[in-house]
């Protein structure tokens, strides 16, 4: 019971991560259709970013975690929108129109230029961090019964709920959602209708940038280590997480992260570490053959 | 008027080159140095300056260049643009002679045993394009995970010929059988879902067979791999340079004993395959089979209107295409005598869908080129192991901005009225 | 009247209801056709029409009623329950698109072949005999070129057949999804409004190929038209939809004067959609 809390536990602070990360695949695919294959690559942008600007903000002498913190957040969260608008304006906006598979490559490519872009700049052995954030609650401790959470993982699970409602405020009820809303519609009918779309699509791509950043900061902090790579792996769940939640759907990328963590911590935990990420895929297929569009995914007929 | 533009060009590569600078800070700017001690940083400023410089002089010649070629930069061109009524005589005779230039290549000149021996890499991966071709240039299906069943194939043809010491030739239906197995095995369940989500089932997919591939070690071998695969032999003659158990190649034709002799003969065996595996696909695409391929990428649910089960006809397109990827992992295996998880991770996937896309989806021509500028050409620069990737990344964006069709795309019709009409008077 | 002078009954329709979210897009609809007759639905835009034939060929499901088609032999099929391939290839329902749906990468000779997949699928032995070039086979291709011959004659498309079917003009796509329609050699004919965007010369050659078609072969057509002119002389039949439900039912003659239906033309906001006979017959109705 106790071991079941606690994987519980664990795989809520990962399904978070993911959540954020998927957050960024859903509203891309959302408003131009297109499986934005580097943003795995963006987040793993955000948490080298976020590695030296902890790196920095401690050359600097800022020893106040929580300030250091707070300013690391902002800097990466900015920079690496950056890396995400330069992404969309290079790569994907010149293709917008064309097949369904221009988009994809030019992707691809994106992210293996991230890959090595990162590995040569910053070299290609793992970056170590201590721990910065330390300490913990024990929720339950009687005995050898023994549930803790830490400071750490509170502050994962709580920025990230505070994030997501944000966000999902202000794509419910700003006109910046509306404008984002209409451009999903049709595309077309937006510009026509004084929408500016390239606006729209360059800030949904700044602000799941931002969000992966985040995530990025995140993963830093909890792992302790991070290197070029991780962009793929957690690229692949995020975008599960996406298709499990039902994709276009925010709610539905919260959901679908929270869940692919849960079965990864339970699936390492129960049954094997090695093969956790053919139980997340298991759970993919069987989830989309029993229901096509998604957890959250609206059932829709296709119009003939 | 030039001034103007003048102006305007460079207040554009002045924002460019800001823009540069600020990406660069970040990652350029500051260098993480893990030590004994733990990390440290480093400061390399000049590096952001150099991105900006070379960010503003880019951006500037890339205005002039448009400037003077102009409408060759259009690249609008609409769907029945790239069909052709032209049965391509050209493109065909132009095929043919690339087909003699791969029959005599190894006794030019210039041919050594490194050009051979790269020249059969590229044919692998023309073979894999073509195979890949049918599930995304004619059927218009997704696959991120083609790697997975080349990997099969790979692996079957080892185990196979280890384990019960099966000759290569039976060896390879089968390992062809076995990924076409898993092809059906995969397709059946997803292949009634949207495209995306086939493309993100056949990523987890490949996955998912890399990690077993890493992790069933009393089968596979783990993460170490199968090691001393079966080796090809002439029609049963090894190439080495004796054997206990007969007479070997060079000692059955009197020949002096020589490497290269295996070399040659890997390069014919894959250039036969892939020539197979080219013949094959314009055949089936004039069959119905393939018309319905076709038809299924333009329109499903014309195809749903006129009868055409489109989860069949998808499902068989897979099961082809992952059958020839498990003829090239058999070839992959025996040529190299062993094999590892490390060569079928998804990078693999992502160049042969590459070399698809690029080379003009379903144009198998193109797909040759594509297999030469992408896996021929930065063979030579191996040294340069990670520049080499960031280049073929750059590259890939690049090609798909310039021609989003790819290099070559064109189509034309598999049956022509007129020419039925000619053969008929 | 006698039950033997009346043309068999191919398509019956009761109580069909549809529902997407809010709106009853087909409410309790029944209605029948006939072998060897022209049944026109007509009704204002977002009626339901085209949800109809949906229903019909197996794209939606609808929620409510059967949909019962008999053929010539006497075999009976329950579209309701059959997947939409099936329908095209056993129930033998086929149907032209409202938005054209063609291969438009393809040649129209090969759309043709397409229309044709089952047989031909069938003689090359599921590619066997076709990968080995048998006889059989060859022989097989060549009725089907030359079925696809035919109705490119029919349709005056035979100097394009090996043109790109999506670079043709409007009025030859419209053709050519009805030749490719008649190649896959239905029973039952659906055509969601072949004549939207025709000029009228072309309106009129159209008239004449569907009653080719009926000529020829006794395929029974269900036509969704706006056009009044085509619908008042050459369908036997008219059922006029309005919100999903059936307001009328009967010969040309008996709808053009009908009050509800001139009621549900007025009723529309949209005044373009006003067909110039109704406008007559509305005219002679508030007199
Ligand atoms: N797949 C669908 N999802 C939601 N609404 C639909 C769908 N298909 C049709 N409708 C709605 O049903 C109504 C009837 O549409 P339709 O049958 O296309 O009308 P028409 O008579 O002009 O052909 C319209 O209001 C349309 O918006
Ligand atoms: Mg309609």
């Amino acid at each position: 019971m106790d071991y079941f809390l606690q994987q519980l536990i664990n795989g809520a602070t990962l399904g978070a991560i993911y959540g954020l990360i998927a957050l960024g695949y859903t509203m891309v695919y959302g408003i131009i259709g297109m499986i934005n294959f580097a943003h795995g690559d963006i987040y793993m942008v955000g948490a080298f970013i976020s590695l030296i600007g902890l790196m920095v903000m401690g050359a600097l002498g800022l020893t106040f975690i929580p300030l250091a913190l707070f300013l690391v957040v902002l800097l990466a969260m900015i920079f690496t929108a950056l890396y995400g608008w330069t992404v969309e304006r290079i790569a994907y906006r010149p293709l917008r129109g064309s097949s369904r598979l221009a988009p994809l490559i030019s992707a691809i490519g994106t992210s293996i230029f991230l890959q090595n872009y990162v590995q040569i700049a910053q070299g290609a052995r793992a970056k170590p961090l201590p721990p910065m954030v330390r300490g913990s609650v024990d929720l339950i401790h009687t005995g050898n019964f023994q549930v803790t959470i830490s400071y750490l993982q509170i502050m994962i699970i709580a920025l990230t709920v505070v994030l997501m409602a944000g966000f999902t405020f202000m794509i419910r009820k700003t006109s910046l959602g509306r404008a984002q809303r209409a451009t999903e519609q049709d595309m077309t009918m937006a510009s026509l209708l004084g929408i500016n779309v390239d606006r729209t699509i360059s800030i949904t791509f700044i602000i799941g940038a931002s969000l992966a950043a985040v995530a990025g900061l995140m993963v830093t902090l909890y792992y302790g280590v991070i290197d070029f790579y991780i962009g793929f792996i957690a690229g692949i769940k995020a975008f599960t997480a996406a298709v499990l939640g039902g994709i276009g759907s925010l709610p539905g990328a919260m959901l679908g992260g929270f869940l692919i963590g849960l079965i990864e911590a339970f699936w390492s935990g129960y049954f094997s570490v090695a093969y956790k990420d053919v139980g997340v895929f298991a759970i993919l297929v069987l989830v989309l053959i029993f229901r096509p569009t998604g957890l959250l995914g609206k059932p829709e007929i296709e119009k003939v | 008027m030039t001034a103007l533009r003048l102006r305007t060009e460079l207040v554009d590569a002045l924002i460019a080159a800001f823009v540069a600078a600020l990406l660069a800070l970040p990652l350029l700017g500051f260098k993480l140095t893990d030590s004994a001690t733990g990390l440290s940083l480093d400061y390399r400023w000049p590096l952001v300056g150099y991105a900006a410089g070379a960010v503003f002089t880019g951006r500037l010649a890339i205005g002039q260049l448009r400037h003077f070629f102009g409408a060759r930069f259009d690249r609008t061109r609409g769907q029945s643009d790239i069909y052709s009524a032209d049965p391509g005589r050209a493109r065909i005779m132009f095929g043919w002679a690339l087909i003699a230039i791969a029959l005599v290549l190894p006794w030019l000149p210039f041919a050594d045993k490194g050009l051979v021996d790269k020249a059969t890499l590229v044919l692998i991966y023309v073979m894999l394009g073509w195979g890949l071709n049918i599930v995304v240039g004619l059927a218009g299906l997704l696959d991120l995970g083609y790697v997975a069943f080349y990997a099969i194939g790979a692996y079957a043809y080892a185990l196979l010929a280890k384990t019960f010491g099966i000759s290569f030739w039976l060896c390879l239906p089968l390992a062809g059988l076995l990924a076409a197995s898993f092809g059906i095995l995969l397709g059946f369940p997803v292949l009634r879902l949207r495209g995306d989500y086939l493309a993100i089932v056949t990523l987890g997919f490949g996955e998912i067979i890399r990690v077993i591939l890493q992790n069933w070690g009393e089968v596979t071998g783990g993460p170490n791999g199968i090691n001393s695969v079966p080796r090809p032999t002439f029609f049963g003659l090894p190439f080495s340079a004796i054997s206990p158990t007969g007479p070997t190649f060079h000692e059955f034709f009197g020949l002096p004993f020589s490497p290269v002799h295996r070399i040659y003969f890997l390069y014919y065996l894959i250039l036969a395959l892939a020539l197979f595996t080219n013949i094959f696909i314009i055949r089936i695409r004039r069959l119905p089979a393939g018309r319905a391929w076709e038809a299924l990428r333009e329109d499903e649910t014309a195809c749903k209107s006129l009868g055409i089960n489109p989860t069949l006809t998808k499902l068989a397109a897979f099961a082809t295409g992952a059958c020839f990827a498990g003829f090239a992992g058999s070839f992959f295996a025996t040529r190299q005598g062993f094999i590892s998880p490390e060569s079928f991770s998804f990078i693999e996937s992502a160049i042969i869908l590459a070399v698809v896309v690029l080379g003009g989806m379903g144009s198998q021509i193109g797909i040759v080129f594509a297999a030469l500028l992408l896996v021929g050409l930065p063979e030579w620069f191996r040294e340069l192991e990670q520049y080499r990737m960031l280049a073929f990344g750059a590259a890939m964006v690049l090609i798909m901005l310039w021609r989003p069709r790819g290099l070559l795309a064109s189509r034309s019709p598999t049956v022509r009225l007129g020419k039925l009409a000619e053969a008929a008077s | 009247m006698n039950k033997d002078t009346l043309p068999q009954r191919i398509l019956e329709v009761e109580r069909l209801s549809i529902r997407f979210g809010g709106l009853l897009a087909v409410n309790d609809l029944s209605f029948a056709a006939h072998d060897r007759e022209i049944t026109a639905i007509i009704g204002p835009n977002g009626a339901g029409k085209t949800t109809v034939f949906n229903c019909l060929t197996g794209f939606y499901k609808p929620g409510v009623g059967r949909i019962r088609l008999t053929h010539a032999d006497g075999r009976d099929y329950l579209l309701e329950r059959m997947d939409d391939f099936r329908i095209a290839r056993e129930a033998r329902v086929v149907r032209t698109f409202q938005n054209i749906r063609l291969f438009a990468g393809m040649s129209v000779l090969e759309n043709l072949l397409v229309a044709q997949h089952a047989a031909l699928m069938r003689a090359s032995l599921f590619s066997v005999a076709g990968m080995l070039g048998l006889p059989s086979y060859r022989k097989a291709e060549k009725i089907a070129i030359e079925r696809a011959r035919h109705w490119l004659e029919k349709t005056e498309l035979i100097a394009a057949a090996d043109e790109a079917a999506g670079s043709l003009p409007y009025g030859a796509q419209r053709r050519l999804e009805i030749a490719r329609a008649m190649c896959a050699e239905p029973v039952l004919l659906c055509l969601d409004e072949p004549a939207a965007g025709l000029n009228p010369h072309e309106s009129l050659e159209l008239n004449e190929l569907l009653l080719a078609i009926r000529a020829e072969t006794g395929t029974a057509i269900l036509l969704i038209e706006h056009d009044m002119s085509v619908v008042m002389q050459i369908s036997d039949h008219v059922i006029v939809l309005d919100h999903g439900a059936k307001i009328a039912d009967g010969s040309p003659q008996a709808v053009r004067a009908d009050e509800a239906v001139i009621h549900a033309y007025l009723g529309t906001p949209d005044s373009e959609d006003l067909p110039p006979d109704l406008a007559i017959g509305i005219a002679k109705a508030g007199r």
